[in-house]
């Protein structure tokens, strides 16, 4: 999966192709059965059509100063995002820290308002519905959380918690809330006799249970995991991320899981977007990711994944790739590709234009102008930036960031 | 790397096994306030505070029962315990016997025991309505200053900072001294009750304020208001039962620690004269009469001077109490 050259390669394509095998079997024995009845009701969207469609989407945080709070700059988490997500698909979003995963995730779920761009879910447009326009679909789109310590109310029962849902929503279940929740934490492995029981009283893999089955209350359509495993331990991860795919099985959901552990990414997902500085580079599907990256970025994080391998280092070693420096500061991203000032085949074109997410395989979107195993965008446009003129611009970014920390840091004091 | 990822799905069951057995030892589970209390229990200091809190409450509700049992009214004047000459009470400490507990007051003779058990009552009915009063209004502004922000918080925030730096006790003086002796149906000691509930309680409340304002700016930053948004839970349901559960215990100290310095306020107003009107019986009034006798009859200006302290002392001890019973992480 590293390899440049990857298709050609036997060990890693065959890796590839034995998760499914292994993960997409039926749930595991034992475990209770989630739902009997087909899931969902009528409206729901047949399997491969897409569920979710962002479109434009950006969010800029406004950074303001003085007491008028006048806007001096913006946080551009998100500029400019496009993707679909089909009904039934598990689609993994990767990215550095800070590159807007988190900020997208939080957008298609209303959580946090977009400044710009249309979200639509299975048809509908719900980019300005207000509380009360979403209450009805919060229950079609539901949200897993990264920490499992601070997405657990510490003062409620867990039956308080994951019979949260059918009281906010007025739903009551077959059978009464609490029978439906004891149901529920026994399908996500827990015991339902700890219906009284407090979040304290449980550890870091069975809080994240609990908030999993909080947001399977409601039987939803799309969940959005926001890093779902990465606060837990590794042998709890598998654990984790197995539960998920089951319950995906079960119930016929569809997820958008995001995450920045690129193995975790690998097992869950159906296709991937890799996002850099608010953007996505690359789109298509994980047999294509992993085997013939286009994009230098996703060639970079391919290359970074640890392999448990010591003998295989010698053969690896070299085609490491080190990426200089640090993500610039979405307050003032590069110009053209934002990922010119640290891609070691960045030319002029890359410095001046934008290049745009176009398909140059059949599902398989890249914003490249020279992308990696495939013929260049711009042949003409061979010459390399300079490693000094990268550099130099580089720093300058740096200092504009840094200066806009501080001025940060001295508003908050 | 997907290998280790699939050995460790046996665990998940084994996991269920484990809880399984843990459970059948205590299936119930324990709140943090369960907790708190065993940690409470637990604290000496705040025990021997906490039960003086409650026989003083006792005393205080039982008043008229208890002068009755001795004997004695708080209002009935005892001249022929008083020596004519000088004013003061015959007999040693200022006239203790086994009638007069305490002793009788200087020149007119009433019995200190019976007043200092109604004086009770005004000193705590003070301390905790205007605690009450305090904590109702900063909860609910600062709440709200640290949910919204914004202007709602620049506001009210500066509304707080205005009110610690007014100069409260001059402003009640002041206040009681343009009073009418009749309002809202109630006549002279109610009045000034009333008042002094009032203003002390709206003196305080920037105090619970600031901390349920700084407590909700970080707790409205935690996921679990995020999931209950992404639940549909409107504003109403967020600021009370999401975050007010994880204030409960912040107030509840400040309450505690509120009451005795709500005690201490209501004595010196009254030992200043703007208290409680007179027959009725209060500690800051005693203390305010016993000072022309100090060097006669010292004895009248010990009692008072030490139910304030004792009262005071223990609602400390059972503030520091409960304060370190629902932190576990301070330090001591």
């Amino acid at each position: 999966m590293t390899n440049p050259e990857g298709a050609g390669a036997p060990e890693p394509s065959a890796g590839a192709s034995a998760t499914p095998a292994l993960s997409k079997e039926s749930p595991s024995g034992g475990r209770a059965v989630l739902s009997k009845e087909p899931t969902g009701s009528g409206d729901v969207v047949p399997d491969g059509e897409p569920l979710l469609r962002v479109s434009g989407l950006t969010k800029h945080f406004p950074v303001t100063k003085g007491i008028f709070k006048r806007q001096v700059a913006a946080v551009k988490a998100v500029d400019g995002l496009d993707f679909d997500v089909r009904a039934g698909e598990t689609l993994g979003v990767v990215g550095e820290s800070g590159c807007g995963k988190s900020t997208m995730g939080r957008l298609i779920t209303r959580l946090l308002d977009s400044s710009s761009g249309t979200i639509e879910f299975g048809g509908q447009d719900i980019t300005h519905l207000g509380t009360a326009g979403m209450r009805p679909l919060r229950r079609d789109i539901q949200m897993i959380f990264q920490d499992p310590y601070s997405s657990l109310n510490p003062r409620h029962p867990v039956g308080a918690i994951v019979g949260a849902p059918f009281k906010l929503q007025n739903v009551e279940p077959e059978g009464g809330v609490k029978k439906e929740v004891q149901r529920l934490l026994e399908v996500v492995g827990l015991n339902p006799e700890h219906y009284n029981r407090y979040p304290h009283e449980f550890s870091g893999g069975q809080r994240q249970r609990i908030g999993i089955a909080r947001a399977l209350a409601l039987k939803p359509k799309l969940v959005v995991a926001d890093e779902p495993v990465s606060a837990l331990d590794v042998s709890i991860q598998a654990q984790v991320v197995n539960l998920l795919d089951d319950l995906q099985q079960e119930m016929g959901l569809t997820y958008v899981i995001i995450a920045h552990d690129l193995s975790v990414i690998r097992h869950v997902s159906d296709r991937i977007a890799v996002m850099y500085l608010g953007k996505i580079v690359e789109l298509t599907d994980r047999q294509s990711l992993y085997d013939r990256p286009l994009h230098p970025y996703t060639r970079a994080l391919l290359s970074a994944v640890p392999v448990p391998d010591p003998r295989g280092k010698a053969k690896r070693g070299s085609e490491r790739i080190l990426l200089q420096g640090d993500v610039p500061s979405p307050i003032k991203p590069p110009s053209g590709c934002r990922f010119h000032t640290r891609c070691w085949k960045a030319t002029r074109i890359c410095k001046a234009q934008e290049p745009p997410l176009v398909s140059l395989r059949t599902g398989h979107q890249v914003a490249c102008h020279h992308p990696e195993n495939f013929e260049d965008q711009q042949p003409d446009d061979t010459e390399l930036l300079s490693e000094v003129e990268k550099a130099n611009e580089q720093a300058a970014l740096d200092k504009t960031a840094v200066a806009q920390r501080d001025r940060e840091a001295v508003g908050k004091e | 790397m997907t290998a280790p990822l699939h050995d460790a799905v046996k665990a998940d069951d084994v996991d269920t096994v484990v809880t399984a057995e843990v459970a059948k030892g205590s299936v119930e589970g324990r709140s943090l306030g369960q907790i708190a209390w065993t940690r409470l229990k637990r604290d000496k200091l705040a025990v021997a505070g906490g039960v003086v809190v409650l026989f003083l409450i006792l005393v205080a509700i039982f008043a008229p029962v208890i002068t009755s049992i001795i004997g004695q009214d708080p209002n009935k004047y005892n001249q022929d315990l008083i020596d004519p000459l000088f004013g003061t009470p015959t007999g040693s400490l200022g006239g203790i016997s086994s009638d007069h507990l305490l002793g009788v007051e200087p020149v007119n003779g009433r019995d200190v025991f019976a007043r200092i058990v109604y004086g009770a009552r005004i000193s705590l009915l003070v301390g905790f309505l205007s605690a009450v009063v305090a904590v109702v209004l900063g909860t609910v502004l600062g709440i709200l200053a640290g949910y919204f922000g914004g202007w709602v918080d620049a506001l009210i925030s500066r509304v707080m900072d205005g009110l610690l730096a007014f100069p409260q006790l001059l402003f009640i003086i002041s206040l009681i001294a343009v009073m009418p002796d009749k309002l809202l149906g109630l006549e002279g000691t109610g009045v000034r009750l009333l008042v002094m509930i009032l203003v002390i309680g709206f003196f305080g409340w920037p105090y619970i304020g600031r901390i349920v304002r700084g407590q909700t700016l970080s707790l409205r930053e935690r996921e679990y208001v995020e999931a209950a948004r992404s639940l549909g839970a409107g504003r109403r349901y967020i600021l009370f039962k999401e975050l007010l559960p994880n204030l409960i215990a912040p107030i509840t100290v400040y309450t505690t620690l509120m009451i005795p310095t709500n005690i201490l306020t209501e004595a010196a107003l009254s030992f200043l004269g703007a208290g409680v009107k007179p027959p009725t019986a209060s500690w800051g009034q005693m203390l305010n009469q016993a000072v022309r006798y100090y060097e006669t009859d010292p004895m009248y200006m010990v009692v008072p001077g030490v139910a304030i302290f004792i009262t005071v002392l223990a609602f400390n001890l059972f503030g520091d109490g409960v304060r370190d019973a629902l932190d576990p992480k301070g330090t001591r």
